[in-house]
């Protein structure tokens, strides 16, 4: 199955995958709702933590805009420091060009990466799938910074620039998981629906792509959440994001600021990752 | 047998790119019409490969296919996939779907309408023991494995093919379950009369399931195909002889009935009658036993002379469980050496005795059953 060599030791997220087997052979042991006690309350568990992550964001969110209160500026502040943390006229810009960086990339990523893995592991075009994963490992093995400047020499400056190096950036999680998750559906289901009569088309349509879900979706997650961090370089080629507030901090030796800006930044990617968490969980298909 | 078989292979064989010998070699094989055909043979003998080839999962590399005389070989594939029932091994039930979904793959490719597929889906399920009104908003993992195969039998049957082929279908569950749906499948057989190409590499098995067997051997080539009673009794060679292994004659003694003996006379003594009649009987029959019968007709106990030596018949031995005429010889072998005296009681359907069944009786029977085969096989030599 994975003689292409992407096989297991990449499988991201998802541990509940492995127990897809049935309960066990014998008749008469199915009376209840036949969940064993152990995944129902691995659900409880995983419910809670779903839960959980919220709670705290609001919680940093609070203690952040306490803290930013108690720097109190005003907005007509002479002061560097104080004018990058205006919220807006800086901050809120920021934090929208820093999302938009962020989804732009996604938005490539998830449009390339899935039909590519899709394609990967069709009978057809398997042989070149490793040729193909050494191109999408490289381009995450490249220091982010020197994918960013490779990309500035040849798209210039700009917002654009940083979406598509982001892209590349962040093309293997998906590219990976799309073709893991596809892979990793039970054969002999597949072999079923081809014995049923179902067209190869379908048997991708209703039966691959929904069991791959979970570890598509695991893959997406780490490529949103690797952009939104790496979208705070952004600055450095001229794309804007909140990594400018943290440059000043930086550069000013300026606390307040670095603190203002990184937290922010870890906030967004907090609650993208619960939006992750959500969306792996609701997505995922019923039965599996 | 009817004059044109359900299916025909015309010598089908299936090469493999890069590999000389061939998986399957010119096969030619005719299933009829609500039979089933078991193929059996050694593991890596291409019986799978066989079966794949008739619904084309596997392509073959040359040879026809005929399903009701109609060439199937050319054409698409997957039309040809949705008039057979297709059961493997391990199921493959769609874990993202509820029962009703699974069941309902093919009647939906075929554009069933939803009333039709509702009513269909929910007749399977009782067709196959499982209350609908439990089942159908199921997922496969909340079902045991052999509620999982019962689906995987329904699912095959979603859209009422005449034709169903079983890979191994019963040979990941466990044994008492095992018997037990094999036994439920032989009685929906019964009702359904589908035309059935099931594969297994167990011969009591194919025993059991078949109405005829193919045993096949390297590159799937047939060595016999006969009924389950014909080879048991005449494997043809020292391939078939090893397969079906030791204890054959005794597995043919489930095909032959007891009501095929002509039981011999036994001395009875009804109730009423003198133990001196007894001994003189016992004398005239030149025998050590007989039989007391009570009021009613039926076996009281085994006697001897020396129970019959007082006035009245003293206690005699317990007869033990009695024979139906209906009951296999295997049955009969069964009782024969529980029983002290190697003999049995046959009853009729009221419990009256009928006669006796002892060992030589069985070996006579098996003898004639393997003297038939062979005739059977001269026969067909002698044709050819």
């Amino acid at each position: 199955m994975s003689d292409a060599g992407y096989g297991t030791a990449m499988q991201h997220g998802d541990p509940s995958r492995g127990d897809d087997g049935r309960t066990a052979p014998e008749e008469p042991a199915n009376n209840g709702d036949g969940v064993s006690s152990t995944t129902r309350r691995a659900r409880a568990f995983s419910a809670a933590g779903l839960w959980l992550a919220p709670a705290l964001i609001v919680v940093l969110a609070f203690a952040l805009y306490l803290y930013y209160r108690s720097l109190g500026f005003t907005a007509d502040s002479t002061s560097t420091a104080q004018r990058s943390l205006d919220w807006s006229s800086n901050l809120w810009p920021q934090l929208v060009e820093h999302l938009q960086i962020a989804f732009g990339s996604t938005v490539i990523v998830v449009a390339v990466a899935i039909p590519l893995g899709i394609l990967l592991t069709r009978p057809a075009l398997r042989r070149v799938a490793p040729a193909v994963l050494t191109v999408a490992n490289s381009g995450q093995a490249l220091p982010a910074y020197g994918l960013l400047v490779l990309f500035l020499l040849l798209m210039g400056q700009g917002k654009i620039t940083v979406i598509w190096a982001l892209a590349l950036y962040a093309l293997l999680p998906v590219l990976r998981n799309t073709m893991v998750g596809l892979d990793g559906v039970d054969t002999s289901v597949i072999e079923a629906g081809r014995g049923m009569g179902m067209t190869r088309l379908r048997v991708l349509v209703q039966i691959e792509l929904p069991l791959a879900v979970p570890v598509i979706i695991a893959g997406v997650r780490t490529a949103v959440i690797l952009n939104i961090g790496m979208a705070t370089l952004a600055f450095l080629i001229g794309g804007g994001g909140l990594g400018i507030t943290i440059n000043v901090g930086l550069k000013l030796n300026q606390d307040p600021v670095l603190i203002v800006g990184a937290s922010l930044v870890a906030l967004v990617a907090l609650t993208f990752d619960w939006f992750g968490a959500l969306a792996e969980r609701f997505l995922r298909p019923r039965g599996i | 047998m009817s004059s044109q078989p359900k299916i025909h292979l015309d010598k089908v064989a299936k090469v493999y790119p890069g590999s000389k010998i061939p998986a399957v070699e010119a096969l030619t094989l005719d299933v009829h019409e609500g039979e089933i055909l078991v193929l059996v043979g050694p593991s890596g003998c291409g019986k799978s490969t066989t079966l794949r080839l008739i619904n084309r999962m596997i392509e073959p590399s040359s040879g026809r296919i005929l399903l009701d005389g109609e060439d199937v070989t050319k054409g698409n594939p997957d039309k040809l996939r949705r008039r057979i029932g297709y059961v493997i091994q391990q199921i493959g039930l769609f874990p993202h779907q509820t029962i009703s979904q699974n069941i309902a793959t093919v009647p939906k490719m075929l554009g069933w309408d939803k009333e039709k597929i509702h009513e269909q889906v929910e007749g399977l399920l009782e067709t196959v023991g499982l209350p609908p009104d439990q089942y159908r908003d199921r997922y496969p993992k909340e079902l045991s494995g052999g509620q999982a195969q019962r689906v995987g039998v329904a699912r095959a049957l979603g859209a009422n093919p005449d034709i169903m082929l079983m890979d191994e279908p019963f040979g990941a569950i466990d044994p008492i379950t095992r018997e037990r749906l094999q036994n439920e499948f032989l009685r929906l057989q019964a009702e359904l009369q589908k035309t059935i190409v099931f594969v297994t590499h167990d011969i009591d098995e194919a025993i059991k399931m078949g109405d005829r067997i193919a045993i096949l051997g390297e590159r799937s080539r047939i060595r016999q195909c006969d009924t389950p009673e014909r080879i048991l009794s005449y494997p043809v060679d020292d391939f078939v002889d090893d397969f079906i292994g030791t204890g054959s004659t005794i597995k043919g003694l489930n095909f032959l009935k007891v009501d095929s003996l002509t039981l011999t006379g036994y001395p009875t003594l009804s109730p009423g009658e003198s133990t001196e009649t007894g001994r003189s009987r016992l004398r005239e029959a030149g025998r050590e036993w007989l039989v007391v019968l009570d009021d009613a007709g039926a076996p009281l106990s085994w006697a001897n002379a020396e129970h019959l030596s007082g006035e009245t018949a003293g206690e005699g031995e317990e007869p033990g469980d009695h024979l139906r005429t209906d009951d296999t010889l295997f049955r009969a072998l069964e009782l024969m050496v529980q029983s002290s005296g190697g003999m049995s009681c046959v009853v009729d359907t009221q419990g009256r005795f009928q006669g006796v069944v002892q060992m030589t009786d069985l070996s006579k029977a098996i003898r004639r059953a393997q003297y038939e085969a062979r005739l059977h096989y001269e026969e067909l030599e002698s044709r050819a």
